[in-house]
């Protein structure tokens, strides 16, 4: 149903630019003519870069990260989605996001929409919801890198930035680090969130890529909570750092 | 089939003029020849000369090809398409009949024609409906090697094209006994909308030579490697689809079905190479058999005797070889990026085969390519140090002579080495002072050099500018070279003779000698990354309306490579002149690949009126975006 809507919402947005930018290269030839090449046809990507089974210090989680696109070369409509959930007792947490993205730079994209977080699992579910506002992109050297500020509808400000990169071992052999900070302006205690600096996790996974589509890995994921965030742990008994090993699978469609 | 009976007689001008056997209105014969798409195909037929009339018909169905079975987009039942047959200075009727169930197109590429029998839909027609026919009648005007194929849709890739030979009015320049066409292919059994998909998602999905950490570890390239990333780029960019996915075909024959042409020793062999793939680059050798070559894209070109040759996609080449043994040689087509290869053999006998060569080691992208100044900073001049070394190019040239191109330049130029381009030293030969032009040499064909004595990048000619192009570009070439004389990528390290384009001579002088009234410059340009591709940073789907000849003028065309990666650009329509610094006798071209950072110019005379495509000929560049039309009016 999501990629339904998701879909038509592409669909709907590539029409109304053609309207707009409806250009014939080829020149002044009759109106029912075809047109000699769509190169404006739209695509759609999505990669689940991170669906994983960890093996923590405390209880085991599984969890996902995953991302696609619908549109064309300079406009495009992104979800995004991450989360977990334990696997002893069902509670989990999920993100989703959805977001219009334009072209700004060759390997830039400027984000801004919507994002959705909920809690579920043996309590009452909580959720909330924020503006976003993001760039996406290859920095030199290549890093991946997608950094957002959050507004929440109760007005705290947040930021994260994670950022990846690829090390090719063998041609289907990859390193993957990865390198995720998050900070928030407010304390909000009902989410665990403190202000400054929230937590730094680091990760490191090991993939091979039985297609370009398909690379199962295994790897490790080093979180450490970190100031005012980790005190809120502390206070909640709750960890502040975690090691864990990770197995997983990273697949694109 | 029988052996002699495939074979023509002693092919000279006389028994051409005399004429074989088969004669005069040939509609549809070739369909019918036993062995087209076979391990013999490919046999040039002289015949007697007069109007063609031609029936193709485009079909969707499944057919063995490449070791396996596939639907195909065939020809008269066949991948390639049967061999067209016309004659200089006679009708051509070429009938096509569309038995697909979606719209389909023809164009005859490279020929002179009036542009509403071209064959691209949208441009010059609607194209050919479902159950429709189209005729395209032209007189024939011109002669050589050329070739036909879809202009709609992918449907190129999944096998519309087909040779197509014009035998020249008043006789072969160059006389030979025996003559066949070899046409190259890339093949993929995926459909060719899939490879498009995957390209724009993962553009790298294809390449299975990176790069990888233990490889630069063990080379200590570390310096280098840290500047390719930081440029966000891989220097393995040099084919965007590769062995991974294609088999590559010669006459419709992957290697295995060893496509032959037949010989005595001591014959003289005309081998009509046609680069009839949708992406890939050849590098063309056969291993002890070195090659005259006598036309280039359908035009005689002066004699020159090289042992390799890289043809681009869409381009032809006609080669006369001459084979001396009893034996069998191998026709060895390696894809330029080393994932793949197409053979065929040259055999007195069929059932022969000879040694196939291994692959090469893929080459590597150097700094010039990327439009990096070698005297530059850091990362520029480490990475041009380690190709150099790497890739063992000892012969930088370093006594070089005056500037030919010096009135064209318009920022900082470096010499250039008048013996390396394979003339002698003469004032500028870009000038156009007939005087100066070289006259074609007495006898015998002039030769071609080594790869190593070609490798050392050519003169600087222009800095880039500051227009970017917009964000649907990823570079531009900051330093812009002429490389007419270099070796098309990963010949340079190579110590036997590659042809180059510099070494490409008009037979005959261009018939308008008139300077240039007006120069227009076109940047390649594009996004490997979101797979995008452009002239100036605009797809074709975002410029508003052609690109204006004017009807009889004589233009200078600049082309400038703004991406890492050759692209075979393409006009309909006319034949521009390649300027190589051979004056009046600059060759003719269809289709020319311009290399990487490369500057290059083509005088056109725009005498021929309409609406022309003018493109990429890499099937998925043109697709996204690297297109334009030319309007003469």
């Amino acid at each position: 149903m999501a990629g339904r809507c998701f879909r038509l919402c592409g669909a709907l947005l590539l029409a109304a630019g053609a309207a707009v930018a409806r250009a014939n290269g080829a020149g002044d030839v009759p109106a029912d003519w075809p047109h000699a090449h769509e190169d404006d046809h739209p695509f759609g990507y999505f990669l689940v870069d991170r669906f994983e089974y960890r093996d923590d210090e405390g209880p085991n989680h599984v969890l996902w990260d995953a991302q696609g696109w619908y549109g064309g070369d300079y406009r495009r409509l992104w979800l995004k989605t991450e989360g977990e959930r334990a696997v002893s007792d069902s509670n989990g947490e999920v993100e989703l996001q959805a977001l219009y993205g334009q072209l700004v730079a060759p390997y830039w994209d400027l984000q801004g929409g919507l994002r959705y977080d909920r809690t579920f699992g043996s309590g009452p579910d909580r959720d909330r919801a924020f503006a976003v506002l993001g760039l996406h992109g290859v920095m030199p050297y290549r890093v991946e890198t997608d950094a957002a500020v959050f507004v929440s509808e109760d007005g705290d400000l947040s930021l994260r930035l994670e950022f990846e990169y690829e090390l090719m071992l063998t041609q289907r052999l990859v390193l993957q680090p990865r390198v995720e900070l998050n900070a928030a302006a407010q304390r909000v205690r009902a989410w665990g969130v403190g202000r400054g600096l929230n937590d730094l996790q680091l990760g490191l996974r090991l993939r091979y890529e039985i297609r370009r589509e398909f690379a199962p890995y295994v790897g490790v994921e080093w979180v450490r909570r970190l100031a005012d965030t980790a005190d809120l742990a502390r206070d909640e008994g709750e960890r502040v750092g975690n090691l864990g090993l990770v197995v997983g699978v990273r697949w694109w469609f | 089939m029988s052996t002699t009976s495939a074979l023509p007689g002693r092919f000279t001008r006389r028994r051409l003029l005399g004429g074989l056997a088969a004669g005069g209105l040939l509609a549809g014969f070739d369909a019918l020849l036993p062995g087209w798409a076979g391990p013999l195909a490919g046999v040039v037929r002289s015949r007697t000369p007069g109007p063609v009339e031609f029936d193709l018909t485009v079909a969707r169905q499944r057919i063995d090809i490449a070791g396996g079975s596939a639907l195909a987009h065939t020809l008269n039942g066949t991948v390639p398409g049967p061999l067209i047959e016309l004659h200089e200075g006679h009708e051509a009727r070429l009938r096509v009949h569309n038995a697909l169930d979606e719209d389909t197109s023809m164009h005859w590429h490279g020929i002179l024609l009036p542009f509403e029998m071209d064959g691209v839909p949208g441009v010059t027609f609607p194209g050919i409906r479902p159950g429709d026919t189209f005729e395209a009648r032209f007189p024939v005007r011109q002669a050589g090697t050329y070739w036909y194929h879809s202009h709609s849709g992918l449907q190129e890739q999944s096998g519309a094209y087909g040779p197509l030979v014009i035998h020249p009015a008043g006789g072969y320049a160059q006389p030979f006994d025996r003559d066949y066409v070899v046409l190259l292919s890339d093949w993929t059994f995926e459909d060719p909308w899939t490879v498009l998909a995957k390209l724009k998602k993962a553009s790298h999905y294809y390449n299975f030579q990176e790069q990888t950490l233990p490889q630069v570890a063990a080379q200590g390239q570390w310096r280098q490697w840290l500047a390719w990333q930081q440029m966000r780029m891989s220097p393995t960019d040099i084919a965007d689809v590769t062995g991974h996915t294609y088999t590559y075909l010669m006459n419709g024959q992957h290697p295995a079905g060893n496509w032959t042409g037949l010989f005595r020793p001591g014959e003289r062999v005309r081998l009509r190479f046609i680069n009839a793939s949708a992406m890939t680059y050849f590098n063309l050798r056969i291993p002890g058999l070195p090659m005259t070559v006598v036309q280039a894209d359908g035009q005689d070109v002066q004699p020159v005797e090289t042992d390799e040759l890289q043809i681009a996609v869409a381009e032809t080449y006609d080669v006369i070889v001459t084979p001396l043994e009893d034996r069998a040689y191998t026709v060895f087509a390696e894809s330029m990026d080393r994932s793949g290869y197409a053979a065929g053999t040259l055999a007195p006998r069929l059932g022969m085969a000879a040694a196939v060569p291994a692959l090469r080691q893929r080459p590597l992208r150097t700094m010039a390519d990327m439009g990096m100044d070698h005297a530059g900073h850091g990362a520029g001049a480490a990475t041009a140090g380690m190709d150099h070394a790497a890739m063992g190019h000892g012969a930088r040239d370093h006594s070089r002579a005056a500037d030919p191109h010096a009135g064209h330049a318009m920022g900082a130029v470096a010499p250039v080495d008048h013996a390396a381009m394979g003339h002698a030293p003469a004032a500028d030969p870009h000038a156009g002072h007939p005087g100066m032009d070289r006259m074609p040499p007495a006898s015998g064909p002039r030769s071609a050099r080594t790869g190593i004595e070609r490798a050392a990048p050519g003169p600087v000619l222009a800095r880039h500018g500051g227009d970017s192009h917009g964000i649907g570009n990823q570079a531009v070439a900051m330093v812009q070279r002429d490389r007419t004389a270099e070796p098309g990528t990963g010949l340079g390290e190579v110590d036997h003779r590659v042809l180059v384009y510099a070494d490409l001579l008009a037979r005959t002088p261009a018939r308008d000698a008139r300077p240039p009234m007006r120069e227009l410059e076109l940047h390649l340009t594009g996004h490997m990354a979101r797979y995008m591709w452009s002239f100036d940073g605009q797809k074709f789907s975002e410029v508003h309306g052609p690109i204006v000849f004017h009807y009889g003028e004589r233009l200078s065309l600049v082309l400038v490579n703004d991406t890492m990666m050759e692209h075979p650009i393409h006009l309909h329509g006319m034949f521009f002149e390649l300027d190589n610094g051979a004056g009046a006798f600059r060759p003719r071209k269809h289709t020319v690949s311009v290399k990487p950072a490369e500057r290059l110019t083509l005088l056109v005379t725009a005498d021929e009126p309409g609406r022309w495509a003018f493109h990429c000929h890499l099937l998925y560049h043109m697709h996204m975006g690297m297109f334009r039309v030319v309007e003469v009016a």
